[in-house]
Formats: C-alpha cells, sequence, structure tokens
C-alpha cells in the first residue's frame, strides 16, 4: 500500500534528504527532490550528475542521503544509473538478490540537456528499468549562473550577459521534454514544486512504469534569477498560470495537459518577478517582450493541439482523463 | 589440461570472457577491439553466459555504466582500443578513485591525428597516471592468461583497484597463433566468487559513492588510492604463483630474457619482444651478451625489480611504441626513473618505433643492437631519442 498523498500522511515519513545539507536558503531544487523521494514507496538508489544538487549534499566526510547514492561526473547520471540497474539485473536473474528496486538519476539542467543529453538518450533508448529527475532552474547555477540550453530567452546569465548590443539570451530554450517524449518512452512528464500532488503522481507513475521514465521540474535558483528567497513556489505557480512552464504528460505517448490556467496569465507576469529579466522591461526592449510572448503561445498552443488530437482519437474529452 | 587451438587474440580474449562470465559488460565498438564484444554479445544472445550486456551509446557511456555496475556489487568487465580509451579517460580516474574492481581488455591502438587504427601504445601509455593496474602482453596466449590474472588482482582485498589487459592490436588482436585454453572449471575456481564491498544495491545500509571532498580530506584519498595500487605488485606475484599451478606457465612482474650476464640491454613491450628475443639469440651464438627486458606489469611499475634486473647491463635501449612528445618515451622515462633511484648509470638511449602499426621487423632490432655494441664501445651515445623505421 502507498503512502496516500495527503499532507498529513506524507509528514509522518522520512525525509530521504536530510535537512543540515548545504544548497542555498529559498532554492527550489531541495525542495522538488524531497517531493520526489517522499512519493516513492519502494527502496531507491540514486545517481546524481554534478552540479548544485551533488555538491551541496555530499560534503565529505557528511551525506545528506538516506538512500544508496552515487555521483560518478557531470554527462552521466543516466549512464551510471544504468549501470546500477543492469548489475541489480544481473544479480536478481542469479538469485542474489530478491528485493524490488526502483532507480532515480538526478541531473541539472546542464548535466540533462546539455553535456548529458547523449548519456541520457542512450539510456532511455536502451529501455533501463529508471526514471530520471531533471530539475531545471534554467542556467548553469552551480558554476555562477553561465547560460545552458534552458536558459528562457533574453534571460541575463553570465555568459550570455545583457549588453548594449546583445539583450541576454538571443536564443529560445530547448524543449526537453518533448525531446524526451519523441524517445517514446512509457512515461515523460513536466511539473512544478508547487504543483506538489502533481508533482508526487507523476513520480508514481513514472516508479510504477517498467522501463524509463523522464520528469522535467521546474526548480527556481533565487541566485540566478535573481529574486528573494522566499518565493520559490510562488514563481512555479506564476510559470504555471502564465503556460511558461506547462504541466503536462505522456502516458505510453498520449499528451495530456493537466493543468489549463482559467485565464492564461501574460508571460510578462513571471518574467517581471526576477532580476534576470530586468533588462527586458526598459523601453526599447518591447520586441523582447512581445518574442518572449509569442515564443510561450507557440509552444503552448502546440501542446494543446496535439493534446486535442489525443483526446479525439481516444475519444475522450480533454478534461477526461 | 586445457585444448589447444589456434586462434586470434580477440578471439582468445573473448573466449576468456565466456569463461569468467561477468556480471554485468557495457562496451562500445571500436577497431581493433570491437570483435571481443561481438563475440561475447553472441555468447549472451545464446545464453552461453548469464551476463547483462549494456549496449551502450559511447564509451564515456560505457565506463559509466562499468562504474555504477561495479559500484552495485559485481564483477564487470569491457574492452576497447584508442579513441575509445581516450574517450573514457575521465572516466578512468573516477573508477580507480573509488576504489572499483573493473576489468578492462586493451587492443592497444594508435590515436588520432592522424586517423589510424593500427597497433601501438599511446592508448595505454597515455592513460598510465589513471590510477588503474596495467599488465602488458606479447601475444594472445599472455593475454588470456593476463585476464584472469587481472580480475583477481583487480578484485583482491588489498587492492580494489580497475585493471586492464594490454595487447597490440591486429598484430595479435587479428593474427592467428596457437595457444592453450584452460578448462571452464579450473577458471571458475580459479578467479571465485566476487566479493562486493558497500554495494549500492544493499539498500539496507545506504553508502554514498563519489562526494565532493574538499582540501581537507582529498589527499587522504589519494595517498590511499597511491598505497593500494604499490600493493599490486607483490599480489601480482601471489597471484602469478597461483595461476602456475593451474597453467604450467610462470609469470612475473616483467620477463627477462638472456639478462643475467648482459652487458647490453634492450627494453621491448608487448609483441615487439617476441621479435627482438630472436634477434638477442643470434646475437648471443654470435659472443655478444645482450639481452632483453619485457615489462608485464607497467602499473605499479616496479622499478627496484627492473633496476636490479637491469643492473649490470652498461648500455641500456628503451623502446617505445609511444612517445611524449618533446620528452622521453613512457618507457624510458620509468626505465631512466629506475636505474636512477637505484645509483645506476648506464648509457641509456630511447627508440621511438612502431607508431600507428609500422612493422617492427628482427632487422630493426639489429641495428639498433648493432648500434648499441658501438656504444659500449665508444661510452658515447649520440642522440638519446631517436625515432627508427621512418621513412626520410
Amino acid at each position: 500500500m502507498s503512502t496516500p498523498l495527503r499532507l498529513k500522511e506524507l509528514s509522518k515519513k522520512e525525509d530521504l534528504l536530510t535537512g543540515g545539507h548545504r544548497m542555498c536558503a529559498g532554492c527550489g531544487a531541495p525542495i522538488a527532490i524531497r517531493q520526489v523521494l517522499l512519493a516513492a514507496d519502494v527502496p531507491l538508489v540514486a545517481a546524481n550528475a554534478t552540479g548544485c544538487l551533488e555538491v551541496s549534499t555530499t560534503i565529505y566526510p557528511y551525506t545528506a542521503w538516506k538512500i544508496p547514492w552515487i555521483h560518478s561526473a557531470f554527462e552521466n547520471a543516466a549512464a551510471t544509473i544504468s549501470g546500477v540497474e543492469a548489475m541489480y539485473k544481473a544479480l536478481k536473474k542469479k538469485g542474489k538478490i530478491d528485493r524490488k528496486i526502483k532507480f532515480i538519476a538526478f541531473g541539472g539542467d546542464g548535466g540533462t540537456y546539455d553535456i548529458g543529453l547523449q548519456s541520457l538518450s542512450g539510456a532511455m533508448e536502451r529501455g533501463h528499468d529508471m526514471v530520471y529527475i531533471c530539475y531545471d532552474n534554467g542556467a548553469y547555477m552551480n558554476t555562477g549562473i553561465q547560460r545552458s540550453s534552458a536558459t528562457p530567452f533574453g534571460a541575463n546569465t553570465t555568459t550570455c550577459p545583457a549588453g548594449r548590443v546583445i539583450h541576454g539570451k538571443p536564443q529560445k530554450r530547448k524543449n526537453l521534454t518533448r525531446i524526451m517524449a519523441a524517445h517514446d518512452i512509457p512515461y515523460v512528464a513536466q511539473t512544478t514544486p508547487a504543483h506538489w500532488r502533481d508533482l508526487m503522481t507523476k513520480v508514481r507513475k513514472a516508479l510504477e512504469v517498467d522501463g524509463p521514465a523522464f520528469i522535467n521540474i521546474l526548480a527556481p535558483c533565487n541566485r540566478g534569477w535573481r529574486t528573494p528567497t522566499n518565493n520559490a513556489i510562488e514563481l512555479c505557480r506564476i510559470a504555471a498560470d502564465t503556460c511558461f512552464w506547462p504541466l503536462y504528460e505522456y502516458e505510453n505517448g498520449k499528451l495530456t495537459v493537466n493543468y489549463k490556467p482559467k485565464e492564461k496569465k501574460p508571460v510578462t507576469d513571471f518574467l517581471k518577478t526576477q532580476g534576470r529579466f530586468k533588462h527586458l522591461f526598459s523601453p526599447d526592449s518591447k520586441d523582447l517582450l512581445k518574442q518572449a510572448q509569442e515564443n510561450t503561445d507557440h509552444e503552448w498552443d502546440k501542446l494543446l493541439r496535439e493534446a486535442a488530437c489525443w483526446a479525439e482519437e481516444t475519444g475522450t474529452t480533454e478534461e477526461g482523463k | 589440461m586445457g585444448k589447444k587451438l589456434a586462434i586470434t587474440g580477440n578471439q582468445a580474449l573473448a573466449e576468456a570472457m565466456r569463461q569468467i562470465n561477468p556480471d554485468v559488460c557495457a562496451a562500445y565498438p571500436i577497431t581493433p577491439s570491437t570483435e571481443i564484444m561481438q563475440r561475447f554479445a553472441s555468447f549472451v544472445s545464446d545464453g552461453v553466459v548469464d551476463t547483462e550486456l549494456v549496449t551502450v551509446e559511447s564509451e564515456h557511456s560505457a565506463m559509466s555504466a562499468c562504474i555504477g555496475a561495479s559500484a552495485a556489487g559485481g564483477r564487470v568487465m569491457t574492452a576497447t582500443s584508442s579513441q575509445g580509451l581516450a574517450l573514457m579517460w575521465e572516466m578512468l580516474h573516477i573508477a580507480s578513485g573509488m576504489r572499483l574492481p573493473i576489468a578492462m581488455t586493451l587492443v592497444n591502438r594508435a590515436l588520432s591525428a592522424p586517423i589510424n587504427i593500427h597497433g601501438d601504445h599511446s592508448d595505454g601509455m597515455g592513460s598510465r597516471d589513471c590510477g588503474w593496474i596495467q599488465l602488458y602482453s606479447e601475444n594472445a596466449q599472455e593475454a588470456y592468461d593476463n585476464i584472469f590474472q587481472a580480475v583477481r588482482i583487480a578484485e583482491h582485498e588489498d587492492i580494489r583497484l580497475p585493471a586492464m589487459v594490454c595487447m597490440d592490436g591486429f598484430i595479435i588482436s587479428h593474427s592467428i597463433e596457437s595457444m592453450e585454453f584452460l578448462p571452464d572449471e579450473v577458471i571458475r575456481d580459479f578467479i571465485g566468487e566476487f566479493k562486493p564491498k558497500y554495494p549500492l544495491l544493499d539498500v539496507d545500509k545506504p553508502v554514498t559513492y563519489g562526494p565532493l571532498v574538499l582540501p581537507d580530506f582529498y589527499i587522504e584519498f589519494k595517498r590511499a588510492q597511491h598505497e593500494a595500487i604499490n600493493k599490486a605488485k607483490k599480489v601480482t606475484l601471489e597471484v602469478a604463483r597461483e595461476f602456475e599451478k593451474i597453467s604450467g606457465r610462470s609469470y612475473g612482474l616483467f620477463e627477462p630474457y638472456r639478462l643475467d650476464d648482459a652487458e647490453i640491454a634492450i627494453v621491448l613491450l608487448n609483441s615487439a619482444a617476441g621479435t627482438a628475443k630472436d634477434v638477442v639469440d643470434d646475437f648471443r651464438n654470435k659472443g655478444i651478451r645482450v639481452g632483453l627486458l619485457k615489462p608485464r606489469l607497467f602499473r605499479p611499475f616496479p622499478y627496484e625489480e627492473i633496476a636490479e634486473a637491469l643492473g649490470d647491463a652498461k648500455v641500456i635501449c628503451v623502446f617505445d611504441r609511444a612517445d611524449s612528445f618533446g620528452g622521453f618515451g613512457p618507457m624510458y622515462m620509468e626505465i631512466a626513473s629506475a636505474m636512477m633511484a637505484a645509483g645506476s648509470s648506464p648509457l641509456m638511449v630511447n627508440k621511438i618505433y612502431g607508431l600507428g602499426g609500422r612493422d617492427f621487423m628482427p632487422e630493426d632490432a639489429e641495428a639498433v643492437i648493432k648500434e648499441m655494441t658501438g656504444i659500449l664501445d665508444t661510452g658515447k651515445t649520440g642522440t638519446l631519442k631517436e625515432y627508427i623505421g621512418v621513412r626520410e
């Protein structure tokens, strides 16, 4: 029996990522990871890509992890956990282990969208029984806020600084969640820690799958986003309400949009909360704001159209999932 | 005893892997080692072994998966060459730093650029500082024998480090030679059951592998690694003695060939040593006191033992099938260090040969030994580092 997804019951569960780790105050990542771990009711073994989460939770001789955990390098959390999972299968086949164990990998957007994409793609294609969790804070925050392919259009980072000629990141971000869906794996989803029940339900679905699953979780970084330390959850909510970060899932290839804001807010509601977009609000940057809105609309519309096709095909209403 | 067969080096190693039957193999194809994993994949498909084969998308992922699998708590193997090993380079350090006893067959091949698929030792030598135990092999028989011993050395309680067995690409990997296989049950008893240490899969005793270690502890980790790999010398000899009991073939840290009263010594690794032994015999027949030393254990390097074996030589020529551009060849530097530390000061020259699979012929060895006799007579070395067998 799995723990009901109610705060009362969940609060009684042991935290598998203990307090006292050294992630920044107000960071979204450990909130997301603790939700992931709380959702699981089976023993887990985790691999972690190099990044904030990894360096800040395992400063020797301390570790914040109460589950078996391995970090080997930056670009290979997926390959590393696929080796662990292969050994599990081998030992199970030989009768040396009989417990049910699930395998999980954590990586930031740098370790997932960029340097780790090949290793992730390979592991997904090979069909390992694993869940890959990306906590996406939209830049290489660990090394000091350098742009990644997850960095949103227009954001100011240390390698795409807002200058006189170039106004922050000139490119759109990569849509990794859809790239993962294109691998045609059993489960792919996108969520935020503000939508904790959605996040935990998705983690449960991912863990129930016999095969690879991928979840992309928005994780605000107050250092990089230039925000206060007390509003990570609120930022996630605005991200979903503006459709900057839609909540959706692919179950065996079928897309469902899990949250449709009653009133879709303008993306500026999200952008204006963060210092990294400050320069976009200068009088001569109107075109950039327009572009940011168009990018968001384009992705959101594409998602809705695809979801509508699925609903039509399976004879369900969009809401009747 | 085992059966004798005519077989290629790659076939011999694939057969060895079948007999080892590791729990997990993760590998990516690369010439000239491809055939090892290809044959092994057939063993997996036919259910001859019960290994989980992870057919990764790169060598970087191959070593990463090997690391995950080994830390999970079982026996792990892989095979590669050249660029594959170069791509693994980052992960080689991590495998040794985490003290994971992974066994690898390295079919030695030149490094790009220019791209070249043939045998030289640039790959193995380029990874000599990665913390892996390295055993070099003259022929298929030695490679076959070495891989079982490598598994034992790597997994030894006092060592727990990864080990690679090197043999020459094409010259050995693709040439047929007659060699002896040991029976499956003999190998099974020799390598024994894998004994996991701190396995990730023991979910009741969670461990953290690969934490961040700052200046307050990092050097202690490295010191422990240094001590562990140095113990591999003793363990290599113990394992070799046990292996001799099952095979009748004796192995040491290196192979001395007619070295006892030699005034001229030549040092050669792998297949070229076989070629040169014949030439040494020719010179011996003419009354010239020349001998050969073929290193086997390159990491850890047996400095004292090699210095002692070469102690009486007045002239030493070290052959390197790899270059450290702007420096002497890697083997020369080791031999020079060994002699210097032992207080010997023979005349020493360095010949770079056979890069990118250029043939090393008996005539090449002959010319060099002749040159050494001249150095012995005059006491003058001339150019210390020189390429041989080059089209001028």
